[in-house]
């Protein structure tokens, strides 16, 4: 029993557990946001453990897939895989086993749903991570869309079917994971460089990522405020969205008129504080 | 400096007042004093966030006193244009004039103390308004007794901005690390007090 959990212990860190937990976040509120007729519990619990299971596997077979990358770099050498506390077969089989079984019950609830949650796994661990991570700077798009993937499976769960709300709220995170991933890879440009993964940073320099943030700071936060005005969020509510989307506009510029590593970090933090905030008031 | 467990605790209290603000009190408000507390209570709601994530240290930045002056002069203006029909367009242009001129003498080079003469003589006028208009009117029974304490958020916001004034100078009359202390302490009550007077006054 005790080894049991000094096991689970090392597996925790492979699931990421704030990065997917923001994930299932936008999950839940894009089902939410449907504010459909078939609103139940048990739906809900479905959703939440299809979405974590298929999450966390998605991103324990990254794991699994990046090891080499991450024992080159500082900031992740200390992992439990690329440090060697547990073994590349235990990983590769919990991260399937969880995808499989993430995408399975996502499947048996509604295979639409069921699809989307895999498009999102497969761009994710296949397009990304193993064809276009190592090769090109722009391969985040295609892990922004996959990061679009619970929002939309979500809506799509509610409603039936699609609709261009949906799309819009897909797009507000799709632009939103530049201003995240790229706030990080200014900020490990070094551990980056030395396992040569291609980043914008390394390939455009600093100041045209900084615009890149910019322009998608200012492109999430107005598709979240479209999408909100669509699901007919109250204008209270979108009155909070607007200051966040400012707040998080004000930063991107900063970025560009005075960039430090202090405003970089804060719009790195900030960008996450705010599309939580944004999940809440869609749920709300 | 580390900003304490309890002062976090404090500043994302303080953000939340301030977004009930935003989404809730201010419903049902004209369109101009809607936006202007808007601005002012969005202003505190992001700065509260920034000071969370980033550090009490984020208040040093020679931004801070040109955002910070978004707070007095758009509160004041809603005030004035609910409670004051005949000076509501003055302070308008009052507002607009003040909030350009401390922009202004903020970013370029100026001449002896115009800068702080400018910067005195807006935040002192605004600053007074919310001060004394709220008890005023709640003294001569026009609004309910309770809309005081919005002039008594407005004593504390005078109070922290003194602080951060004196920070910023150079001299500080407390120690820095007593102001940076005192501040999330001095957001929330004032954050409070302002909710508490627009919901029950």
């Amino acid at each position: 029993m005790k080894s049991f959990f000094s096991k689970l212990l090392h597996y925790l860190p492979l699931i990421k557990g704030l990065q997917t937990g923001l994930l299932v976040a936008t999950g839940l509120a894009g089902y939410l946001s449907a504010r459909c007729p078939i609103f139940n519990m048990g739906t809900i619990a479905g959703l939440f453990v299809s979405l974590f299971l298929s999450i966390s596997g998605s991103t324990v077979l990254n794991m699994w897939y990046d090891r080499d990358i991450d024992a080159k770099m500082g900031r992740t050498k200390k992992r439990p895989l690329s440090s060697g506390i547990v073994s590349d077969g235990e990983v590769l089989r919990l991260g399937l086993t969880l995808s499989l079984l993430g995408v399975g019950l996502a499947a048996a609830m509604d295979a639409l749903y069921g699809l989307i949650i895999f498009a999102g796994l497969f761009f994710d661990v296949v397009v990304y991570t193993i064809w276009l991570k190592r090769k090109t700077c722009w391969s985040i798009v295609w892990g922004g869309i996959s990061g679009g993937m619970p929002i939309l499976a979500g809506r799509v769960l509610g409603l039936g079917g699609f609709d261009w709300i949906g799309i819009i709220l897909s797009l507000g995170i799709l632009f939103w994971i530049p201003t995240h991933i790229l706030t990080f890879s200014m900020k490990y440009y070094d551990d980056y460089k030395a396992a040569g993964v291609p980043t914008f940073p390394s390939t455009y320099g600093f100041d045209a990522t900084r615009a890149v943030i910019a322009i998608s700071s200012v492109i999430a936060a107005f598709a979240m405020g479209i999408a909100c005005w669509g699901i007919g969020m109250t204008f209270g509510y979108l009155r909070i969205l607007i200051v966040l989307s400012a707040g998080l506009l004000t930063l991107a510029v900063a970025t560009l008129l005075r960039p430090s590593e202090q405003v970089n970090f804060g719009l790195f933090k900030y960008a996450s504080l705010y599309m939580l905030s944004s999940m809440i008031l869609i749920m709300a | 400096m580390k900003i304490s467990i309890l002062d976090r605790v404090l500043l994302l209290i303080t953000c939340l007042l301030a977004a009930y603000q935003i989404g809730f009190v201010i419903d049902g408000f004209s369109t101009l004093p809607m936006i202007a507390y808007t601005i002012a209570f969005g202003v505190l709601l992001v700065s509260g966030l920034l000071i969370i994530l980033l550090g009490i240290e984020v208040l040093e930045s020679p931004v801070v006193v040109i955002v910070a002056t978004m707070i007095p002069l758009t509160l004041s203006l809603g005030l004035v244009w609910q409670h004051l029909e005949s000076f509501k367009v003055l302070y308008l242009v009052f507002a607009i004039i003040g909030f350009f001129a401390i922009l202004v003498t903020r970013s370029f080079p100026m001449p002896g103390r115009l800068p702080t003469i400018v910067l005195a003589l807006v935040h002192g006028i605004a600053g007074m308004t919310i001060f004394l208009l709220p008890i005023f009117l709640s003294i001569q029974g026009l609004t309910r007794p309770l809309f005081s304490l919005v002039g008594i958020g407005g004593a504390l916001i005078g109070i922290g901005g003194l602080a951060l004034s004196f920070l910023k100078a150079g001299k500080p009359i407390l120690s820095k690390e007593i102001i940076l202390k005192i501040l999330p302490v001095i957001l929330f009550s004032m954050t409070l007090c302002f909710v508490a007077g627009f919901k029950y006054g």
